[in-house]
């Protein structure tokens, strides 16, 4: 059955949408299944050859759209599924967004969580597979990982339900504004630092009308490193915002092809 | 949008851009290398690793399944007692099933004659639609439900990408993706979702040589079939003799895709295999109950009410066509009449070949159809189980030959409409279908000339 997910708000006002981030492999579709139960679909993005699901469960009188965001390693590199989940994190209006790390190689997990933290502050750390984790031997310190990430971390073992309801709080908390989160800023080398700072400000007037939500430091970065993909998807949302005004197409069209990108 | 602020975007854009390429270096590359570092700086504050032997269990247990020795061996086994499970498993089921669905069968009958209905309306009903629904459900079922679970428990364990390990080898020596052995494995489940699952692979050219070649290997809807013709003409009683053959099968289809895909790869889509990093997740328990309920619903329920709906309609159209007599015949029968001389060529006949014209929509159904062929003419036949089914077809010319011929024809024909309408989906391309169509259907139309042509030799010799 053809079914799409529908980037953009969530239809019900008692109804939060909550992005499934995270490396493949690490049990993210058992983290997505404990949680939506047997009330899943799934469905291919619009225009793009990736397939993504989408489940519902509710917690405290809350109902929670989950999608299951393709398994990534990052969101740098030009891959469909990396596209597909930068998008939905940057543009799809989610409440949250849960990374589902893997307790037992945590460090190229980490990798991901940093670059969603730079985009949107409203981060989980679902930290699964912690028996295996146990069983090769390896501890993680759960709150100073915490502290040192400025984002609540929940260990959990999907396959066992074990840390699902600490997860389901968590994300509620998250999601409603709640716990307010300080993630951690990576900084980079000073030249960077000092284009950042020029370029920022004068971005956030912009992305507020744009896409509220996403950090204009992490576009700022983007447009510095030339990302074309996400110049492409900002100026496909220009065009629109333009063309809803009485601008003439021409007008639009420049800003693809004032950016380098064919219209 | 304000139309200053929308200029001010593009504005920022190219200042951007001018000044992140006069920076020294690679600035994407810095960047990635700084998180790595956090990340790294992260860890090491908050992880901590008590020393470990150096190869624990299950980097020894991948020595063993991917040796080369017995890696071979092993996957070969594993898809062997896969086979055995569903074939002794699944026929005492079958033969429950059949009999209810066509106890129920009488019952509708006299239903249908307590109401007075004409014949025509009994035949539609009863005897074309009824009778194959019934069919399909206790012939795919049971064995589907089997089969399933035991293939998605090897794939939550983890095994199958060992399985792509193993086979990339042989892969990059057809000069194709090596990723091509797991949208393979996908086939197994069903062609349509092995077409759409060629999209892990990155390259054009090798994309379309695993759709074009995903149909070579038996989905769903054929194992039925294959299983039916294993266990009524190789079996003799012996399940062991049967799940032996179906392997044989299943051997040949994976050959004929390595064949093929070489045969492309140096010919239609030229060109060299690339490189690609495959990952061997760790070993997981399978949660088995998850496991067997998903797959069952997922898979099994999903595959049968798709040939369900599909056969209900085929099994009515069957019997108008079987029973439309037009100068002296059936319609069904001018159509077999028709292909007849090259059925006979090919070592099938008329029935088969429009049995699998009908059954272009889902290849679950083309053993349904060629039954009530077979016997929608002649005198009601009560289809209790196999033993009749081989009953009805040996007083219709089979012999294992016969079989043999069946069995290549449907591993290797043009794949159903599904899966047709998903490569076109997927390729975009009327060409590129219409080969996925022919191609393989001149690969069956060979192998069966030749199978028929050795065997008719060396009974003759």
């Amino acid at each position: 059955m053809p079914w799409h997910v529908r980037p953009g708000p969530a239809p019900a006002s008692t109804c939060c949408t909550v992005a499934l981030a995270g490396n493949p492999n690490t049990g993210k579709s058992t983290v997505f299944n404990a949680l939506t139960g047997l009330g899943q679909h799934t469905g291919n993005w619009p225009g793009k050859t990736v397939v993504v699901a989408e489940g519902t469960y509710t917690h405290c009188g809350m109902t929670y759209r989950v999608i299951d965001l393709p398994g990534t390693y990052s969101l740098l590199a030009a891959s469909p599924e990396e596209e597909v989940a930068r998008d939905f994190i940057c543009f799809g209006g989610g409440n949250a967004t849960v990374v589902v790390t893997d307790a037992t190689c945590l460090e190229r997990n980490l990798n991901l969580v940093l670059q969603i933290m730079e985009i949107t502050p409203r981060v989980v750390v679902c930290l699964n597979l912690m028996d295996e984790a146990r069983r090769k031997g390896i501890s993680v310190d759960v709150d100073r990982l915490s502290s040192e990430l400025g984002v609540p971390v929940v260990p959990t073992v999907a396959r066992t339900g074990h840390g699902l309801p600490a997860l389901m709080d968590t994300i509620a908390s998250v999601a409603s504004g709640r716990l307010a989160t300080r993630p951690l800023r990576v900084t980079y080398s000073p030249e960077v630092e000092a284009l950042v700072a020029d370029i920022e400000p004068r971005l956030s007037a912009v992305m507020a009308e744009v896409a509220p939500g996403i950090s204009p430091r992490w576009v700022a970065l983007r447009l510095i490193d030339g990302d074309p993909g996400l110049i492409e998807a900002i100026s496909e949302r220009v065009n629109r915002q333009w063309s809803q005004d009485t601008r003439p197409r021409s007008a639009a069209r420049s800003v693809a092809a004032r950016s380098g990108i064919p219209a | 949008m304000n139309r200053m602020a929308g200029w001010q975007f593009l504005d920022l854009v190219e200042a951007a851009r001018e000044a992140g390429s006069k920076m020294p270096g690679d600035v994407r590359d810095l960047m990635v290398t700084r998180i790595y570092e956090v990340a790294g700086a992260i860890c090491q504050k908050t992880v901590r690793r008590a020393t470990r032997p150096a190869r624990d269990w299950d980097t020894r247990l991948d020595d063993i399944l991917t040796s080369r020795l017995l890696g071979y061996p092993i996957m070969l086994a594993l898809l062997g007692v896969v086979f055995w499970i569903t074939l002794a498993g699944a026929n005492v089921p079958s033969r429950l099933l059949g009999a209810a669905l066509f106890w129920g069968q009488d019952r509708l009958l006299d239903l249908f004659s307590w109401a007075g209905a004409p014949s025509w309306l009994t035949g539609v009903v009863v005897m074309g639609a009824y009778r194959s629904l019934a069919w399909v459900v206790s012939v795919m079922l049971p064995p589907m439900a089997i089969f399933f679970p035991c293939f998605a428990l090897l794939e939550d364990l983890g095994y199958l990408p060992r399985v792509a390990f193993n086979l990339d080898a042989f892969f990059k020596r057809a000069g194709t993706h090596g990723k091509q052995a797991l949208t393979m494995c996908m086939g197994f489940g069903c062609n349509a979702a092995g077409v759409v699952s060629c999209r892990i692979i990155d390259s054009p050219r090798e994309r379309l040589i695993a759709i074009l070649t995903n149909n070579f290997v038996p989905c769903n809807g054929r194992f039925p079939t294959l299983i039916a013709m294993a266990a009524m003409f190789f079996g003799a009683g012996l399940q062991s003799a049967a799940a032996l053959s179906l392997l044989g099968t299943v051997l040949l289809g994976i050959a004929v895709t390595l064949g093929v895909s070489w045969v492309l790869s140096r010919s239609l889509l030229r060109g060299i295999p690339s490189f690609f990093v495959l990952e061997l997740p760790p070993y997981r328990k399978p949660q088995v109950i998850r496991v067997i309920v998903r797959s069952f619903l997922d898979r099994a329920l999903f595959v049968l009410v798709r040939a369900a709906t599909v056969a209900v309609p085929a099994g009515a159209l069957t019997w108008i066509l079987g029973n439309s007599m037009v100068r002296g015949a059936s319609l069904l029968a001018h159509v077999a009449g028709f292909l007849e001389p090259f059925g006979q060529l090919i070592g099938l006949d008329g029935h088969v070949l429009a049995a699998f014209l009908l059954g272009l929509p889902a290849n679950e159904i083309v053993i349904p159809i060629l039954v009530m062929e077979y016997s929608s003419a002649g005198a009601m036949v009560d289809l209790g189980g196999l033993e009749t089914l081989r009953e009805l077809l040996v007083s219709n010319g089979w012999t294992p030959l016969t079989a043999v011929c069946l069995i290549l024809f449907s591993l290797l024909h043009y794949p159903c409409a599904t899966t047709l309408w998903t490569i076109w989906h997927e390729t975009r391309s009327a060409r590129w279908t219409a080969v996925a169509a022919l191609l393989p259907l001149a690969v069956a139309c060979v192998a069966c000339f030749l199978a028929a042509s050795a065997g008719r030799f060396l009974c003759a010799g």
